[in-house]
């Protein structure tokens, strides 16, 4: 069945939490007024706050049920009859509850029969170069699909995507389709691509993940500069085979539609079917990896 | 499966080698809109300035600065400030008045001869040449600074990367603006942009000089050429050592000349030491982005 998704190429107002959220509440009327309706916005990582928020996690984090509140309570979502009623959303945002602050990617239905599906919590957080997330923010503990109303769904933040495992986990739980929420800081000016080069290594990297697992990928990415930092945009969208289906333009925001049949995964892993091999296979590797616990003689020319 | 074949080459991890200049290739189109870009939001839109005042010398780095804050904001938007000392060159006038014609930007001549001197002839008459120079890039800031308030301007800087890395200008003179475009580019990586962007072949093509002592070219000042430094500083800030360098074939004279250049500017890459008391130090502890 055809899902489709408008992918919110997005500039937060830095520091201004009411400022974007009505910004995004603007943006998700927008694409819900586009034909064809998406079922899906999908946003990029901390499109509330912008990225480089150093110390200031502490005072624009907020809890999930807030932020999905403040939504719909901007778009009319409160009372039935919301333009945006019964549309799936996933947003990056700094996440504040009981037990730390996280960079976290919130997926959930809006409206009044709608609510919270899904939060994941970034995993690998980047902290080299220019950046430092785990002076500011906790790790998220796990990897989970999840059942929304379009598909099994997964979600991964930014760095999540750039370690194979996490594409890998996401598709033994049964994703057929990973939205990868993104804030990349635009870097390499070499001759050849006309993109910056971090935007060349997403191409590869989402096009791997989908390919080798037979899923679709998408990616969400973050636009604007901060502080001297570019977030270039160049969102993207894969098919269960790897092949690019649209990118997004560079520097500047933008509502990109896409559709997808999600039954295509499965059309592209009987062709192909990696995943069936990488789901015999897992368990008896993990036994035997590095770190498990387990020891058992190698035998001699293994 | 995507993007081009063959995929481009991974410049930066290129082998030193003093023959291949390719680690410093950029694609000048896609550099020109990222810094067009940069300046729209950082000035515009992060800082809510409609205009920028940039310091128009003569040089390359000033007259690359100020096209791209015409090609960003219209060059109504931007005044080149001419600060003649009187031992200016006669050529920088000429040079940065051909840039301003070419782009359109309007200029303001403020001849910083009788600030400089009524300092110095009246207290400090021996000085020599290399702290007349400073004290002649410090007045062309107060100026900068004094007609940007003025104006409501932003005051935008010039600096490149290589005269950053070797610490080849004076502190809190030009590199005070807040707001900088070029310095992540090394000077040949100017030299390139500011040909894709028309500059006049007379401003990119001279030697290189910071005006400020007569005669001076920055090459002879500071003893290797910008070429030459550009690409040692690219393999010392990517992770290699002046030994590596030199059994690579660089001139190890030159090598530990850019190393000793870069290794001893540190301080002046930052803001000024301050004495730490207490856990909510600014900048240590307490720590809030440049644009929150």
């Amino acid at each position: 069945m055809p899902l489709d998704i408008a992918i919110a190429q997005f500039r937060p107002s830095k520091g201004d939490l009411d400022a974007t959220l009505d910004d995004c509440a603007e943006a998700i009327l927008r694409a819900v007024g586009q034909e064809p309706r998406p079922r899906l916005v999908v946003f990029p990582e901390t499109a509330l706050t912008g990225y480089f928020l150093e110390g200031g996690v502490r005072e624009q984090a907020i809890a999930a049920p807030e932020l999905l509140e403040a939504l719909n309570a901007r778009v009319g979502g409160e009372a039935d009859g919301g333009d945006a009623d019964g549309v799936d959303i996933a947003i990056g945002f700094y996440e504040r509850d009981a037990r730390g602050i996280y960079n976290s990617a919130l997926y959930a239905t809006l409206g009044p029969g709608g609510g919270i599906l899904h939060v994941h919590r970034k995993v690998f957080l980047a902290t080299y170069g220019v950046f430092q997330e785990e002076r500011f923010v906790e790790a998220g503990a796990g990897i989970r699909a999840f059942d929304g109303p379009p598909g099994r769904i997964a979600l991964l933040i930014c760095e999540d995507g750039f370690h194979s495992v996490s594409g890998t986990l996401a598709a033994l739980d049964g994703a057929s389709i990973i939205l990868i929420l993104s804030a990349s800081p635009a870097r390499g000016a070499a001759p050849g691509a006309g993109v910056p080069g971090n935007l060349v290594r997403w191409d590869a990297l989402a096009s791997a993940i989908a390919a080798e697992h037979g899923v679709f990928v998408v990616v969400s990415q973050l636009v604007g500069f901060e502080g001297g930092k570019g977030f270039a945009g160049g969102s993207a969208a894969y098919d269960p085979r790897g092949h690019r289906l649209m990118a997004g333009p560079l520097w500047e925001e933008a509502l990109l539609p896409v559709r997808v049949d999600l039954d295509e995964a499965a059309r592209a892993r009987a062709e192909e079917p990696l995943f069936s091999d990488l789901e015999r296979s897992w368990t008896r590797l993990l036994v035997n990896s590095p770190g498990s616990g387990v020891r058992r003689p190698v035998p001699e020319g293994e | 499966m995507t993007g081009a074949w063959p995929p481009p080459e991974a410049a930066v991890a290129r082998a030193p080698d003093p023959a291949d200049a390719r680690p410093l290739d950029i694609d000048t189109d896609l550099v020109r809109s990222w810094l067009v870009q940069f300046l729209r939001e950082e000035i515009e839109r992060r800082r809510g300035f409609r205009r920028v005042v940039v310091g128009l010398s003569g040089g390359v780095d000033s007259a690359l600065t100020a096209a791209l804050c015409a090609e960003a904001l219209g060059p109504e938007a931007v005044l080149a400030l001419l600060l003649p000392y009187r031992t200016s060159s006669p050529w920088s006038r000429e040079h940065a008045l051909l840039v301003a014609e070419k782009f359109e930007i309007p200029t303001r001549t403020i001849d910083i001869t009788r600030a400089v001197d009524g300092y110095l002839d009246e207290f400090e008459p021996g000085a020599g040449g290399h702290r007349r120079g400073n004290v002649a890039a410090r007045q062309r800031m107060i100026v900068l600074f004094d007609q940007a308030f003025k104006l409501s301007a932003l005051p935008v800087g010039t600096g490149n990367k290589a005269e950053r890395l070797l610490g080849y200008y004076t502190w809190h003179a030009d590199d005070s603006p807040p707001v900088n475009p070029l310095g992540d580019l090394f000077k040949s990586q100017v030299w390139a942009l500011a040909r894709a962007v028309g500059v006049p072949a007379e401003v990119v093509d001279k030697p290189a000089t910071a005006d400020l002592i007569q005669g001076q070219t920055d090459e002879e000042d500071l003893g290797v050429t910008y070429p030459e430094a550009d690409l040692i500083l690219h393999h010392l800030i990517s992770g290699r050592g002046t030994d590596d360098l030199a059994e690579a074939g660089f001139e190890k004279k030159k090598v530990e000349l850019v190393a000793r250049r870069l290794e001893s500017t540190h301080w002046k890459r930052h803001l000024p030491t301050v004495a730490m008391l207490s856990p909510t130090a600014i900048g240590e502890w307490y720590l809030r982005p440049v644009d929150y």
